[in-house]
């Protein structure tokens, strides 16, 4: 797809959108409450679309579609593994998270079991979750910018993150709800429109087979360039060698060859689950990545800042359960993109830069018309409001930590300024636009993955056991966090920049979260047994806290009146 | 029931740094209430039994979702006759996984609100009214 003058429009008016919408709740916000948690004024379904917007991030827009493109059926864990995690959220955290008064994890970990120790334990793995899912939301950026118009790789990356480091620097979160919300409304357009007209095109062209018998074939004349040598087979086994800089022409109707080193699947094994070709270890993998995405939703930073604006644990519950129906709703999109990408751009399956897929797939099938164009200058508008509303939200959370317990003395006692939250976005948003300029070749999908089985080893059992559990001891959390968080970030490490392993360690370090999740619980458990001396006194007092619903709960609030300046960050609304 | 769910509940105000020292004072509401934090009394038992109820509920939709979802990879595996059966011209692992799936997981969610908002509004109407 050249550079269509549309395109580049439709990029430029999300973000200018995004600015004016950032700057108009500028002027909205006028106290340090209103601020940071947006006076908790916010509509369920206001709240519930601003949650979605942040949640559907650069491997949902992009990344799922790709994957649907290049392995079939088996992928389709991902969404739907990305949704139920707001189920797990609902039924484990979402009410009595809202009744805790904890406006982020560590302040939780502080309300819970009152150890300033664990609150830094658990900022440290705040900032790493958090800066680890920023760097791919940015790297997407400049790779989407790279494709659809031809600017530099750094452009996008720059541009990403300079405008969602302003933006939250300067609007605060009520800002940023709107926004958010302002997004999710925009990525479902982005696919549900043009997947209108692709599906009546489909139907018009007598609808070309999804998996035909001979394998996949080109739509149309196709002129492929070779950048580095490869070898190609054929589905009738014939192999052909090809080097640097060889054209390969390929007429209508001619089979896609499998290119060495790029690994996708071809012919009917697409169309089934249980693949055997894949290397990263069929059912175990499958599990892994079930429980990641199922148990690291709740521990994600971006996501439970958010739960604070609600007015009480029943919204909460009502708010996450709209949550689950939008993104369920938006799901359902990508992987029709992924099926449909099979009919009209099987040359990405040769080069293996499915991810573009979403991107692309309007022009491919409507050609280069006025229409083609029209629609993917929509999906490239709606790719960058799903960086700009995933970086934000994380921005906005790991702000918040930064601020509250690095640069504050991370008490529930101190209030936070706007001047040092400032500060903090500043410094938030330029470690990871810094690591994306240097960092390459880091797979979005696969690093959205290990930020969740992080979450999943550190924080979900921290919430799940600290909520239902009265036993849980500090020192318990603190173990069971360095082990199944130290566990994981070094599969995360290894996998990143380690030597290419066998397929079962691969597997293992690839996928860890079935094992470091139960490592995690285990530890926590055993931990806190161990040390049953620790658990706080007042554990009756919080557990009614958490779970007693609002009417019965002591001290009615004064009338809502505007909360005077020096107002914690923390969760703590002082007289 | 005694309290109807529909009419917005009173705000509550939190107030974490003071909430120990200020509890005996501010939590003897008025009426025939149970004292719900004292230690080891009746309300401390009956805020046991909630989180228990609210626990359960919570794990046994888990388990509707873990054998209903969960169960998918292995039946596949298992039987894969039923990952190459066709409903309406599609493969019955895409249907399920790429459209049914999310109907479902919302449908568990539903269940559970409406089941946690009753075990909540039993528990208010035991503690406001303990001798009935």
């Amino acid at each position: 797809m050249g550079s269509s003058p549309y395109t580049v429009a439709a990029i430029v008016a999300v973000t200018l959108v995004t600015v004016v919408i950032g700057a108009y709740g500028l002027r909205m916000a006028r106290t340090t409450s209103d601020f940071l948690v947006a006076s908790r004024a916010i509509s369920p379904t206001w709240n519930a679309a601003a949650i979605g917007g942040e949640y559907l991030s650069a491997a949902s827009f992009l990344g799922v579609a790709g994957l649907v493109l290049k392995h079939g059926v088996d992928v389709l864990w991902y969404p739907v593994g990305f949704a139920s995690g707001y189920l797990a959220l609902l039924l484990f955290v979402a009410a009595p998270l809202r009744r805790s008064g904890a406006f982020t994890l560590p302040d939780f970990c502080e309300v819970r079991l009152r150890s300033r120790r664990l609150r830094k334990l658990a900022t440290a793995f705040v900032l790493f979750i958090g800066w680890l899912y920023l760097v791919p939301q940015l790297q997407g950026a400049g790779l989407t910018l790279a494709t659809v118009t031809g600017s530099p790789y750094a452009l996008g990356a720059l541009l990403v993150g300079g405008v969602v480091t302003a933006n939250v620097a300067l609007g605060g979160m009520r800002a940023i709800t709107f926004v958010q919300a302002f997004q999710y409304w925009l990525k479902l357009t982005a696919l549900a429109v043009p997947v209108i007209f692709l599906a009546l095109h489909w139907q018009a062209t007598d609808r070309p087979p999804v998996t035909p018998v001979g394998g996949t074939t080109f739509p149309r004349a196709t002129t492929v360039v070779v950048e580095r040598p490869a070898t190609l087979t054929f589905p009738d086994g014939a192999t052909l060698e090809v080097g640097h800089g060889e054209r390969l022409e390929f007429a209508v109707g001619t089979p896609v060859p499998r290119v060495s080193g790029v690994d996708a699947e071809f012919g009917g094994d697409w169309l089934l689950p249980g693949d055997r070709h894949r290397e990263d270890g069929g059912l175990f993998g499958t599990y892994s990545l079930i429980l990641a995405t199922f148990l690291g939703t709740m521990g994600l930073p971006h996501v439970l800042v958010r739960f604070y604006t609600n007015p009480d644990g029943a919204a909460a519950r009502r708010t996450t359960l709209v949550v689950l129906a939008l993104v369920g709703l938006f799901y359902l999109f990508p992987t029709l993109y992924g099926v449909l990408g099979r009919i009209y751009t099987p040359h990405l399956l040769m080069t293996g830069e499915t991810d573009a897929v979403v991107l692309l797939l309007p022009g491919a099938a409507l050609g280069s018309g006025l229409l083609g164009q029209l629609l993917g200058a929509l999906v490239a508008a709606g790719a960058f409001a799903a960086f700009l509303s995933t970086s934000s939200g994380l921005l906005t959370s790991v702000a918040g930590v930064l601020s509250t317990d690095v640069f504050g003395r991370g008490g529930m006692a101190q209030p936070g300024s706007v001047r040092g939250f400032r500060i903090s976005a500043v410094l938030a948003g330029a470690v990871p636009t810094l690591l994306a300029l240097n960092v390459f070749g880091l797979d979005v999908s696969q690093v959205v993955g290990m930020a969740f089985a992080v979450a999943a080893s550190t924080f979900c059992p921290l919430l799940v056991l600290g909520i239902w559990w009265r036993g849980l001891t500090d020192v318990g959390a603190a173990a069971g966090i360095v082990a199944g968080g130290g566990a994981s970030v070094l599969a995360v490490l290894v996998t990143v920049a380690g030597p290419p392993m066998a397929p079962w360690p691969a597997t293992l370090i690839g996928q860890p979260a079935a094992w470091t999740v139960p490592l995690s619980f285990l530890v926590m458990l055993v931990g806190s047994a161990l040390t049953r001396r620790r658990v706080p006194a007042d554990v009756g007092t919080t557990m009614l806290r958490l779970h007693a619903p609002e009417p019965l709960r002591p001290e009615p609030d004064r009338p809502r009146t505007a909360p005077a300046a020096g107002v914690r960050t923390a969760g703590t609304v002082k007289a | 029931m005694a309290t109807k769910r529909a009419q917005p509940p009173t705000r509550t105000r939190v107030v974490l740094g003071e909430l120990r020292q200020r509890r005996s004072a501010g939590e003897r509401l008025a009426g025939d209430r149970v004292e719900l934090s004292e230690p080891s009394g009746v309300g401390d038992a009956l805020v046991r039994g909630l989180v228990r109820a609210q626990l359960v509920l919570a794990l046994r939709l888990t388990l509707v979702v873990a054998v209903g979802l969960g169960g998918l990879p292995l039946l596949f595996v298992v039987a894969p006759a039923a990952g190459t059966a066709r409903v309406f011209g599609v493969n019955v692992p895409w249907l399920l996984l790429g459209l049914v799936a999310y109907p479902f997981l919302v449908a568990v969610g539903w269940a559970y609100v409406h089941l946690a908002e009753r075990n909540e509004q039993q528990f208010t109407a035991v503690v406001r009214r303990p001798e009935r």
